[in-house]
């Protein structure tokens, strides 16, 4: 067993068998806005806010989490949250959807960061985020879009 | 018992003010009050108005279109619309394109639902607008309907859909209906913001590999390691004693491992030991199937074209060119794996899927589990992603997930999950061709003679859809794109030699498009290059009768500025291909990366698809379809070694990233016209395009896929 704070609440889950932080938010906590896509930090489905910043729950051990603030998709809050989610919603970004809960996660990262992001900065704190829908073209105008909204 | 579908006809015969809601549970939906005039909308007093799609959600915007048609001719306001999954039943919800089973595919949801869903709205409108007349004793001309409001001007009275739909359900349908003139639109052509945005950017979109029943028990199969093994023996001592393991189970596609997570079935899995039965594994490799259809390449075929005399305008041609192209194994990779929930109880069996095909689930559940189809109810849930891999003739992941329901008995629940590994290696891929072309100029340059010829599998053989799709030995997805070949050219041959190998092949977005629009459309480019003429102009002049593809290539070839000068480092190419019915044209401009593959900067994409419903879905359309088309092109490809798949996952099966994505703008070509695909489209001209870009750039003819195989063999070309 382990206690995790997870979306600002404390959950005790089971932690054993080095099972990673992804397979608890899905299948003990129910949380299954955070996705599989690959299982091996390839693709970025599975991206969460671990202390703030984007993590793949693929790869990281439920075990190693005591003590750490983890955020899902279903617990992401404040403006850079809304202005990017918003924004997404305005653009029309997803396709299929199963890679936005990752692609959003991270855009946040990345807009607390950097208020004012490059295009090279985009690819770089994006690339390990793939899209099989390939809404890359819309993903990069809302984060310029959202950091316009947030008036950095 | 009282089963769903028995509920579904009691409520019908019951009259109109009871309808039933779609679930995507077994339970009996909970009947509400309101208007249902047939199976694809609901008015419910609350003012919500429901509508039910036939055809799933995948990405490709089909709940959005389906809203979108059914809504203007309802006059509803956009922010009352909610949609819906269809059940599973053929009979109301079957693809009339499509030979009338429930099937998303081959781009036709728009096409299929266009009049159908304007009928349905229209009937729905008729019906509100005949209560309306009646609650006040007014003539029905009298009155106007405008964003989800019934209002008559000279007495000022107004009700809401919601306040109307009870009182509605009590009229009969009307016979007949008229639609509006197109210029009356108020939705189809504008932009109604996609009906699944919010759910898919707060975490809440449901998905199969997301769904859940109480008790519900995750599976995984161990699957052979060559394609055609079965099992021969397993040692499952190890894999039982994985904590969360409750079944190991022999199943036709190899040994399920059954347990309370994923985790545990994954460790369960690993744990096993199985040993293979390879005496008839396909143990060739891709190389030497490339060899093999190199051979057969050049020998005579199975004719699926002929225009005049190909071989005599070839043989007295002043000048005859010849490539040779070689297109590998690609798999699908949606985003979300293939995925499926079951459950079989007393009262029938339900399933629960992304699945572009209920009615083959159906038939496939029903067959393997032993019940009759109509106690199958398919739950079609959103597709994390397809691009055809979710539609198999054989209904292959919901028969698996049947296999293992039936091998465990008990009415637990059971989610079967391919991991991403096993739906790299797991087969069913776009088919490895080799085409080989011949073109023949005569002294003045002009093309004279155009022989093709296509060596590969054919999806369709051994389907039930073989005796639709194939004719007189040709499937016609292996040669589409091909023997439809629009050029004015006097002379042409289109021949096919069908190979037997044992590797599962699959339509893959676009189908024979993904290969036979880059053969055509860089062989005609080296045609041009050839005798002089500038690759825009040949097209134009050989496309005199082709109105649609004149008017997508001049689109894009002016939006792109053809023609005028590009920075050194830079270059243009240009592709048009017709499939489903739509044609689309692209100018690409690319530049050479570190490595030197090429970097496609920007892409200007004109479409003609008929009437764009959802101008913007179209667009995003042809956004994805060449992100997808161009990740293809420049480095995906799955290569067996004595049998054995060597990719495994998105490590060595290399998806586009951001940072490769070009610059795209998408021009709607105006049309009145029926609408016609664009899930597909969008991508088979990605990939001639570029090539054809990357030789005015370099001077290097590509006719090997991926232009990865380049790196990998210096500068080197067939
Ligand atoms: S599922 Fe974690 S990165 Fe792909
Ligand atoms: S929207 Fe489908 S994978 Fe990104």
């Amino acid at each position: 067993m382990a206690n995790l704070r997870i979306n600002g609440a404390a959950r005790t889950v089971a932690a054993d068998d080095d099972i990673p932080l992804l397979w608890v938010l899905r299948e003990q906590l129910q949380m299954t806005g955070t996705k599989y896509g690959c299982g091996i930090a390839q693709c970025g489905a599975c991206t969460v806010h671990i202390d703030g910043r984007a993590a793949r729950a693929c790869v990281t051990p439920a075990a190693v989490l005591q003590g750490r603030e983890v955020v899902t998709i279903e617990g992401v809050s404040g403006d850079v949250a809304r202005a990017v989610q918003e924004t997404w919603r305005r653009l029309d970004v997803a396709q299929c959807g199963y890679c936005q809960s990752g692609q959003i996660m991270s855009a946040i990262a990345l807009l607390s960061e950097i208020r004012r992001p490059s295009d090279a900065d985009i690819d770089a704190a994006m690339t390990g985020n793939v899209c099989r829908c390939a809404t890359y073209v819309r993903i990069r105008a809302a984060i310029h879009e959202a950091a316009t909204t947030l008036g950095a | 018992m009282f089963t769903r579908r028995r509920f579904l006809e009691t409520t019908a015969l019951a009259g109109a003010a009871l309808v039933v809601g779609v679930r995507f549970d077994s339970r009996p939906a909970a009947a509400v009050e309101g208007l249902a005039p047939d199976a694809f909308v609901r008015i419910a007093p609350d003012n919500t108005v429901t509508i039910i799609s036939k055809h799933i959600e995948l990405g490709q915007g089909s709940y959005s279109g389906v809203a979108t048609i059914l809504a203007e001719e309802l006059d509803a306001d956009w922010s009352q619309i909610r949609v819906e999954s269809a059940p599973s039943d053929a009979a109301r919800y079957g693809n009339r394109l499509l030979g009338g089973a429930q099937v998303t595919g081959g781009s036709t949801a728009m096409a299929d639902s266009w009049s159908q869903m304007r009928r349905a709205g229209a009937t729905a409108r008729a019906m509100l607008v005949e209560a309306a007349a009646r609650e006040w004793s007014i003539p029905a001309s009298e009155i106007t309907v405008d964003r989800g409001v019934v209002s008559h001007a000279p007495s000022g009275r107004r009700a809401t859909f919601g306040e109307l739909a009870s009182k509605a359900a009590a009229i009969a349908p009307p016979a007949q209906v008229t639609l509006k003139d197109p210029k009356d639109f108020k939705l189809v052509g504008k932009q109604p913001p996609r009906v699944d945005s919010r759910a898919k950017t707060d975490g809440s979109a449901q998905y199969t590999m997301d769904f859940a029943v109480p008790g519900m028990l995750t599976a995984l199969i161990a699957r052979p390691p060559r394609f055609g093994a079965t099992v021969k023996s397993f040692d499952a001592t190890a894999a039982r004693r994985v904590k969360g393991v409750t079944h190991v189970v022999p199943v036709p596609a190899g040994v399920a491992v059954v347990a309370e997570s994923f985790w545990a079935a994954r460790k369960g899995r690993e744990a096993l030991r199985v040993a293979w039965d390879e005496s008839r594994a396909e143990k060739r490799g891709t190389d030497e199937l490339y060899a093999a259809y190199r051979v057969l390449a050049g020998r005579p075929a199975t004719r699926a074209r002929r225009e005049g005399d190909a071989d005599g305008a070839l043989r007295g041609a002043a000048r005859v060119l010849e490539a040779v192209y070689e297109f590998p194994y690609l798999a699908h990779a949606p985003m979300e794996p293939l995925d499926a929930v079951i459950r079989v109880g007393a009262d029938g069996c339900d399933l629960w899927a992304g699945s572009q095909a209920p009615t083959i689930d159906q038939q496939v559940v029903a067959q393997i589990v032993g019940v009759p189809a109509n106690t199958v109810r398919v739950h079609t849930l959103l597709g994390g992603g397809s691009f055809g891999r979710r539609a198999t003739p054989n209904g292959d992941v919901a028969g698996e997930a049947a296999s293992i329901a039936k091998a465990i008995g008990g009415d637990r629940a059971v989610k079967l999950v391919w991991t991403r590994e096993d739906d790299i290696q797991g087969g069913r891929y776009r088919p490895l061709y080799v085409h080989r072309l011949r073109g023949g100029l005569d002294a003045a340059g002009n093309i004279v003679g155009w022989e093709h010829r296509i060596v590969g599998q054919s999806i369709a053989s051994g389907t039930p859809f073989e005796s639709a799709m194939v004719k007189d030995g040709v499937d016609r997805t292996s040669v589409e794109g091909a023997a439809n070949l629009p050029y004015a050219i006097a002379n042409i041959a289109v021949d096919l030699h069908t190979t037997r190998i044992g590797v599962p092949v699959l339509w893959w977005r676009s189908v024979g498009s993904t290969h036979t629009a880059y053969s055509t459309e860089t062989f005609l480019d080296e045609l041009a290059h050839a005798v002089g003429r500038d690759p825009v102009d040949l097209r134009r002049a050989l496309l005199a009768k082709h109105p649609r593809h004149l008017a997508a290539l001049n689109l894009a070839a002016d939006r792109a500025g053809w023609g005028q000068t590009l920075p050194s480092g830079r270059a243009r190419g240009v592709a048009v291909h017709e499939s489903f019915n739509s044609v689309v044209a692209q100018v690409v401009e690319v530049s050479r990366r570190p490595d030197g593959l090429p970097k496609v900067e920007r892409v200007v994409c004109a479409v003609d698809c008929g009437t764009a419903i959802n101008p913007d879905v179209v667009r995003a359309q042809m956004e994805g379809g060449i992100g997808y088309g161009l990740a293809a092109a420049l480095w995906n490809e799955v290569t067996l070694v004595r049998g054995r798949v060597q990719q495994r996952n998105f490590d060595t099966y290399r998806p586009l990233r951001i940072g490769e994505m070009p610059a795209v703008e998408v021009h709607i070509v105006p049309s009145g016209a029926a609408p016609t695909g664009v899930g597909e489209p969008g991508v088979p001209p990605i990939a001639p395009a570029v090539a054809n870009a990357f030789f005015q750039l370099t001077g290097q003819r590509v006719r090997r896929l991926p232009f990865a195989r380049l790196a990998a063999a210096g500068t080197r070309t067939s």
